[in-house]
């Protein structure tokens, strides 16, 4: 490609790029300005800087959203577990055992990730709420341990079936048990796999709302999701500039582990690429 | 999006190969059936929790909803069998249901081709050793973590609202925009608007298909004088196809359940005049607004057979357009 059109192309993209961006860092900019200014300026240079609405939005509610982010990390905190400990166990006897039914269990799992949420959301709530469970992390939490994400199950039997049967061979006659080539030669390898795993649960779960919404209603246990939507709902529209302060610190960990997973995304492509 | 997630669509699609069978599987001495009764058994322990959330958290409760979808259940109440009342309530009585289904499909119709355009643009203009590849890829990218956030939704109804930045920037022209979340007409448009941008989801997996293409078929086309037009009808755009279908079917699947951003949006009603009421909204209203459970279970049994029956259309005219070439 000649170079003149080479750089028209990524004046392009950069072009693109920024109007893509631009909701975004017009929200930051936004939660830097005096409340008046928000609408009068559309521009993305604020011309009067303020942290005021961070400190008005952390405290605008019941608790402040220390309190919120808490809950949120617990609840994410634990989902990101369950869901590395449940669908690795099950991902290996998928990719590497033989049992009984294996072809349709696994064809029901694959049927299982396509399903709608809501086709099981009724009953579970009843069922959760005769186990007093309303209001608690449990429902959010138990059915990770569960292997219910089976998406996950799938991503890591893809990468399972890659590494070479080889290593378990090497390590079964060596006097390892199922235990410990899942333990010590499988998982290691899965790295990976795991790293995948782990940070898209730890952003559907911080992103998630349906269920937060629905099993978190008392004020005290609410997620930084659910205490968004009653900061919008309690103050209508005014005050915009804490809440668009609130809302940017709600996404921070998302932006966190982006960044952080993007490091290990360009590793993983520079790998294939040598192929 | 790692590398691991991106290979997936293909895979996901060649046919399945049979699961791997141990050598030596006839000869059923008793020794190889005592390992192989090992085998299961561990196979089953590292199942156990799969199996106990299959059946307790998803077989069960889909049953029970079934069973509840007969009947009219409050919580507080027995349930109260009404046969096939909740049904025909849903097609022949309630113009909400009607108003909910015709909002999603129109939402589904336009934003996912939309959005499976712009990502397929994007992920051509970005093929083939790019400079700084990897971060247009990422700035792409970035609004697909984000976009199903509360955090997003709100901001939307802050760029859309009647003083918000859209109308913001227009003034700067001179025109008097209206309120776009507040006006029927436009409210959907805005959240059709919100899935578009959030192409960049699919647009990682198109990358990965690009890359699974052989360089050496353009260098051939190439030679024989293919026009870079004629090279993307040829070569590119058929080879892809099984990607494209890939990304369709769960992009339908996906935005046919879609929820906060309505939700948010237009605070938790689906209004105005129910222009924005999602069918997974309305589902919702119903089942834990109302409280009519047995009437929300039928709604989730009617989304579960449309999204398979949408899930199979795409199978069946699959035939007519994907192609499934011996690339390897």
């Amino acid at each position: 490609m000649p170079r003149g059109s080479r750089l028209l192309k990524h004046l392009l993209l950069i072009a693109f790029g920024l109007v893509m961006l631009y909701p975004l860092l017009w929200m930051i900019s936004s939660s830097l300005k005096p409340e008046e200014l928000i609408f009068r300026e559309p521009g993305l240079w604020p011309s009067e800087v303020t942290l005021d609405n961070y400190g008005d939005g952390w405290t605008a509610l019941k608790h402040s959203f220390g309190y919120y982010l808490w809950n949120s990390a617990v609840i994410t905190g634990l989902s990101v577990l369950a869901n590395l400990v449940a669908c690795s166990l099950a991902a290996y006897a998928f990719a590497r055992l033989n049992f009984p039914l294996k072809k349709l269990w696994f064809t029901i799992m694959l049927g299982s990730i396509m399903l709608p949420h809501h086709v099981t959301v009724v009953p579970q709530y009843i069922v959760f709420a005769e186990l007093d469970w309303i209001n608690t992390i449990w429902p959010l939490v138990v059915p990770k341990f569960l292997a219910t994400d089976a998406f996950f199950i799938f991503l890591m039997v893809q990468f399972i079936r890659t590494l070479p049967r080889e290593l378990d061979e090497a390590a079964a006659i060596d006097g390892a048990g199922y235990w410990r080539v899942f333990l010590q030669v499988i998982l290691p390898l899965c790295m990976p796999a795991l790293a995948t795993t782990g940070i898209f649960t730890f952003i559907w779960t911080w992103n998630d709302f349906f269920s937060q919404n629905l099993y978190l209603t008392n004020s005290d246990n609410l997620t930084v999701a659910v205490a968004l939507r009653q900061f919008l709902d309690s103050s209508g529209e005014s005050s915009w500039g804490p809440m668009f302060a609130m809302s940017i610190v709600s996404l921070g960990p998302i932006f966190g582990f982006f960044l952080a997973g993007q490091k290990y995304l360009i590793r993983g492509v520079a790998t294939t690429g040598l192929k | 999006m790692s590398e691991s997630i991106s290979v997936t669509p293909e895979r996901a699609l060649a046919p399945k190969r049979a699961p791997d069978q141990p050598p030596g599987r006839r000869r059923r001495t008793p020794h190889v059936n005592i390992h192989r009764r090992r085998e299961a058994r561990a196979a089953y322990v590292f199942l156990a929790p799969w199996f106990i959330g299959l059946f307790v958290i998803t077989v069960g409760p889909i049953l029970a909803s079934l069973y509840l979808s007969f009947t009219d259940y409050s919580l507080l109440e027995e349930a109260k069998w009404v046969g096939l009342g909740n049904y025909t309530e849903m097609f022949f009585e309630d113009d909400r249901f009607i108003t909910s289904l015709k909002v999603t499909t129109i939402y589904v119709v336009v934003s996912v081709p939309l959005q499976l355009a712009f990502a397929l643009g994007l992920a051509l203009a970005l093929d083939r050793g790019l400079r700084g590849l990897s971060f247009y890829r990422s700035v792409y990218y970035l609004p697909s973590l984000l976009g199903g956030s509360v955090a997003i939704a709100i901001l939307w109804r802050k760029i859309f609202g009647t003083d918000g930045l859209v109308n913001g920037l227009l003034s700067v022209f001179g025109i008097q925009g209206p309120g776009w979340v507040s006006d029927p007409d436009t409210a959907l448009g805005t959240l059709i608007l919100l899935h578009v941008w959030t192409f960049g989801a699919p647009m990682v997996i198109f990358l990965a298909g690009l890359r699974q293409i052989p360089q050496s078929y353009y260098e051939a086309a190439a030679v024989d004088g293919a026009t870079k037009l004629r090279q993307f009808r040829s070569i590119t755009l058929p080879l892809l196809t099984p990607i494209i279908f890939f990304n369709l079917v769960l992009e339908v699947i996906k935005s046919f359940q879609s929820f906060t951003q309505s939700f948010i949006v237009s605070g938790g009603s689906g209004g105005p005049v129910d222009s924005t009421l999602f069918y997974t909204l309305y589902l919702y209203l119903k089942g834990f607004k109302s409280y009519e459970m047995g009437y929300a279970a039928a709604m989730a049994w009617v989304l579960l057979l449309l999204i398979a029956g949408l899930t199979g259309v795409n199978f069946l005219a699959s035939k007519y357009w994907v192609f499934y070439g011996d690339t390897k």
